[in-house]
């Protein structure tokens, strides 16, 4: 370990090891916006790398200048075929030599920032450490940003294609604006033909009566363990979090069993029974944990004005508790809003579809797949907004009762 | 004088608490125990029975009633036809019996030993239809008037009335569902995969959660847009990244085989999700994927109310980062990342959705909670399915005593 601790081996290692992560990222960046193939190569990104990294902890030249030298630099070894980025025989000029002045400015500056202490010669443990942590630190963001947003970007440039272009160039996302509305034809096809809209308003009115029906039982409930005393409370929120773990796989096959006796198989009434008690467990936890923070004398003046437990509940604990409301809320929604399995075995008869099992019908082999991705962003959109617009509410409700899957 | 003592048991204000606490409790009791404890209840039953996917529609007597003949003038002779048949093959329904109204001004010239007529209507005792059972009851009459003003035509359906022996509830009782289950090696290899799926789905979870909650664990700017970005896995539809996953990862048309072709990584392109080890693999670490967010989030709130003292009086000693990561915030974080595991280790062991929509449970990647569905409905063995949703609960059952156990009261649970 203490052999790496010298500036002029640390130095190039990571800049040799950084300029990888660069290279394929960019590669891939570049492959996916444009079509065109760009390919990282890992022996070139090694020692161009690790020249940059030798470079920079001598910490001679500023930033901006090492970073228009080095991006000139790599574009002028990419027209001599040298560069850590390959490309192939189709790639345009103009796209190759962006990605190879992109990724010498960019590895220039980064190298320098990550050796920021790291001079020449001998490096205290912690000055070594440090400038491994900032290499880690760069390459989880980039890792986790891109696997996070891969599969979105995928999802959301097929459903904007056509079936033609998807099997001509599968890497090919760059999008023909000069198509004007027409880039939205699936969206279009799925709404008229497919009925989405309905599937949609089913979706979203099944997610709000079950959010309301879940805070209608789970408010009472979660006040009565929070604040009452009586004879098996703590047997009563052991179970509650015992009720919660029980797989919903388990409780499907009865409950269809049931339900098609009854004959609520294939109506929204079945659904909306069954939804809210799938949620009042995690609501009646999640609930209770905040009450039980509320100041207690508050409550207890009340009761000392004259107010019965249930107006105190109504005018003073309901209005103190409005943010963990709409937590919950958004919570349950979002569980509602996701279901699928329920969904998926109850639900035969497409006019009574949900969004998760009108997408579900829409996975055959007849249908083109641009139409399930624009199925699958017309389902993901508004959670995301929704969580995107309220994440404050949504980051404390995830936080508080997710231990649900 | 009085000495006062302190009131011994319950008085009437606790009781009156008391009370007031289990009205509160009641309907959601009530709903809990209509969906989730009957339904395990009845679980427990079926598992018994054995019961398959075509038993869910008990068999009925169908019948279709029509007039033949052409009945023009008065006194014409037409034939009132009852087709009879039992819907299942090889069900009994015992005690089955015909009424319909019979028209007015039709005059009954024969009848059928089982049926008779009396006042406006016509009752027929047919006692029991074997399986399969198929027959028809003729009855001639004679047209009058009054038939024929009424158009010639029978008056309402027939109604039909039977008991069957329905096999969710009479006494016959198999362990057959519980051999088929534990038949062979097919079990041991669903647990094994089971178990890997869910020990690695959840220790890479924490990980990657560990990981990212580092990353994050400062304050600069766009920290909260990444933050929000990094739960999208997590809130997005399941149906939706799950279909984006197999699309992905296609291997004729997927981007990602496009890709590593392109980077020389391979030369044909992989079948990620119809292969025997590639796919659990990859089903694995779609679960990562989903779930490293939770664990993430859960693990950046508790790092952020560490006490930041300890931090500096560890960097006045002069410790190394990885130091006082290994010493100073994982002891730290331990609570935490114990409760964590308990619980997604739980989750991960009850996944359907995702590996259903991955693979449909093909390619060796069958687990125990697609296996439910597998007997149930793609074997239509009902009863089978339900053995495993009971092997499942008790395997619940075992987890939850650990987690009740060890899992620590204080982190939030």
């Amino acid at each position: 370990m203490n052999m790496l601790r010298y500036g002029y081996i640390t130095g190039p290692l990571l800049g040799a090891l950084w300029m990888v992560v660069l290279a394929t990222t960019i590669a891939v960046a570049m492959s996916f916006a444009t079509g065109d193939p760009f390919r990282p190569v890992i022996w070139l990104s090694l020692l161009w790398g690790g020249i940059v990294g030798f470079g920079a902890v001598q910490h001679q030249v500023e930033r901006p200048l090492a970073a228009a030298l080095v991006a000139a630099g790599t574009a002028v070894l990419g027209l001599a075929g040298l560069a850590p980025i390959a490309i192939g025989e189709t790639t345009s000029v103009i796209g190759s030599v962006f990605a190879w002045g992109v990724l010498g400015a960019i590895a220039a500056w980064t190298t320098l920032s990550i050796l920021e202490e790291c001079l020449p010669g001998a490096l205290t443990r912690h000055e070594f450490e440090e400038a491994v942590i900032r290499f880690m630190t760069g390459f989880g963001y980039i890792f986790f940003t891109a696997i996070v947003l891969i599969p979105f970007y995928v999802m959301v440039m097929t459903s904007l294609k056509n079936q033609a272009e998807l099997i001509k160039n599968p890497l090919d996302f760059s999008i023909d604006l000069s198509k004007g509305t027409d880039l939205f034809r699936s969206y279009f096809e799925l709404f008229l033909d497919f009925n989405f809209g309905s599937y949609l308003w089913t979706s979203f009115y099944i997610s709000i009566l079950t959010v309301l029906i879940t805070l209608l039982f789970a408010i009472p409930g979660a006040y009565a363990v929070a604040r009452l005393r009586f004879q098996g409370r703590a047997a009563f929120s052991r179970s509650i979090l015992l009720i919660y773990m029980v797989p919903m796989i388990v409780l499907a096959l009865p409950i269809y069993i049931a339900f098609s006796m009854l004959g609520l198989r294939n109506s929204v009434i079945g659904i909306v029974m069954i939804y809210p008690v799938t949620t009042i467990p995690v609501a009646l936890y999640m609930l209770q944990g905040y009450f039980r923070g509320l100041p207690a004398e508050v409550e207890e003046a009340g009761l000392m004005d004259g107010l019965s437990r249930l107006a105190v509940i109504w005018k003073i604990t309901l209005p103190l508790s409005l943010p963990a409301m709409a937590s919950v809320s958004l919570y349950v929604f979002m569980i509602a809003w996701n279901e699928f399995l329920l969904a998926f075995m109850l639900l035969d008869d497409p006019s009574k579809f949900t969004l998760t099992r009108g997408i579900a019908s829409l996975n055959s082999s007849e249908i083109p797949r641009q139409h399930l991705m624009a199925g699958s962003v017309i389902a993901t959109v508004p959670i995301m907004a929704l969580f995107l617009g309220l994440e404050r509410f949504m980051t404390k409700g995830l936080t508080a009762g997710s231990v649900k899957g | 004088m009085t000495t006062s003592t302190p009131p011994v048991g319950t008085g009437a204000l606790s009781r009156r608490e008391a009370r007031l606490a289990w009205g509160l409790l009641l309907p959601t009791v009530l709903a809990v125990s209509l969906v989730v404890i009957l339904p395990l209840l009845a679980i427990f039953w079926i598992s018994f029975k054995p019961v398959g996917l075509a038993d869910l529609r008990p068999p009925t007597p169908i019948v279709r009633a029509d007039i033949r003949g052409d009945a023009e003038a008065v006194g014409d002779e037409v034939t009132v036809r009852y087709r009879l048949r039992n819907s299942s093959q090889d069900q009994v329904i015992s005690g089955v019996t015909l009424t319909q109204d019979w028209p007015e001004g039709l005059e009954p010239i024969g009848i059928d030993e089982r049926c008779n007529i009396s006042g406006a209507r016509i009752f027929c005792d047919l006692g029991d239809l074997e399986g399969g059972f198929r027959d028809q009851i003729r009855i001639p009459a004679r047209a009058g008037q009054a038939f024929l003003d009424a158009g010639g035509r029978l008056a309402g359906d027939p109604v039909m009335t039977g008991t069957v022996d329905n096999i969710l509830t009479n006494a016959d009782f198999t362990l057959e569902n519980f051999a088929r289950v534990f038949d062979g090696n097919e079990f041991w290899g669903v647990l094994g995969v089971t178990l890997f799926y869910t020990v690695f789905g959840t220790v890479g979870a924490l990980v990657f959660g560990l990981f990212a909650s580092l990353l994050l664990n400062k304050s600069f700017r766009g920290q909260g847009i990444l933050r929000g970005l990094y739960l999208f896995p997590y809130v997005a539809p399941v149906i939706a990244v799950a279909f984006a996953w197999v699309l992905l990862f296609d291997p004729f048309s997927g981007s990602a085989n496009a890709l590593l072709v392109q980077m020389g990584v391979t030369d044909s392109s992989i079948d990620f999700f119809g292969q025997k080890p590639l796919a659990l693999i990859m089903v694995t670490v779609f679960e990562i994927w989903r779930y490293f967010p939770l664990s993430f989030l859960f693990i950046l709130a508790r790092m952020q109310s560490i006490d930041s003292d300890m931090y500096e009086a560890a960097d006045m000693d002069g410790a190394s980062p990885f130091q006082v990561f290994w010493a100073l915030s994982l002891p730290q974080l331990l609570g935490i990342l114990s409760v964590l595991f308990l619980l997604r280790f739980i989750w991960t062991f009850n996944k359907f959705d995702d590996i259903f929509l991955l693979t449909g449970g093909n390619a060796g990647t069958r687990t125990l909670t697609v296996n439910v569905y597998e007997q149930a409905f793609a074997v239509s063995n009902i009863g089978a399915g339900a053995a495993v949703a009971v092997i499942i609960f008790c395997c619940l059952l075992i987890f939850s005593f650990f987690f009740f156990r060890y899992g620590n009261q204080e982190d939030g649970l």
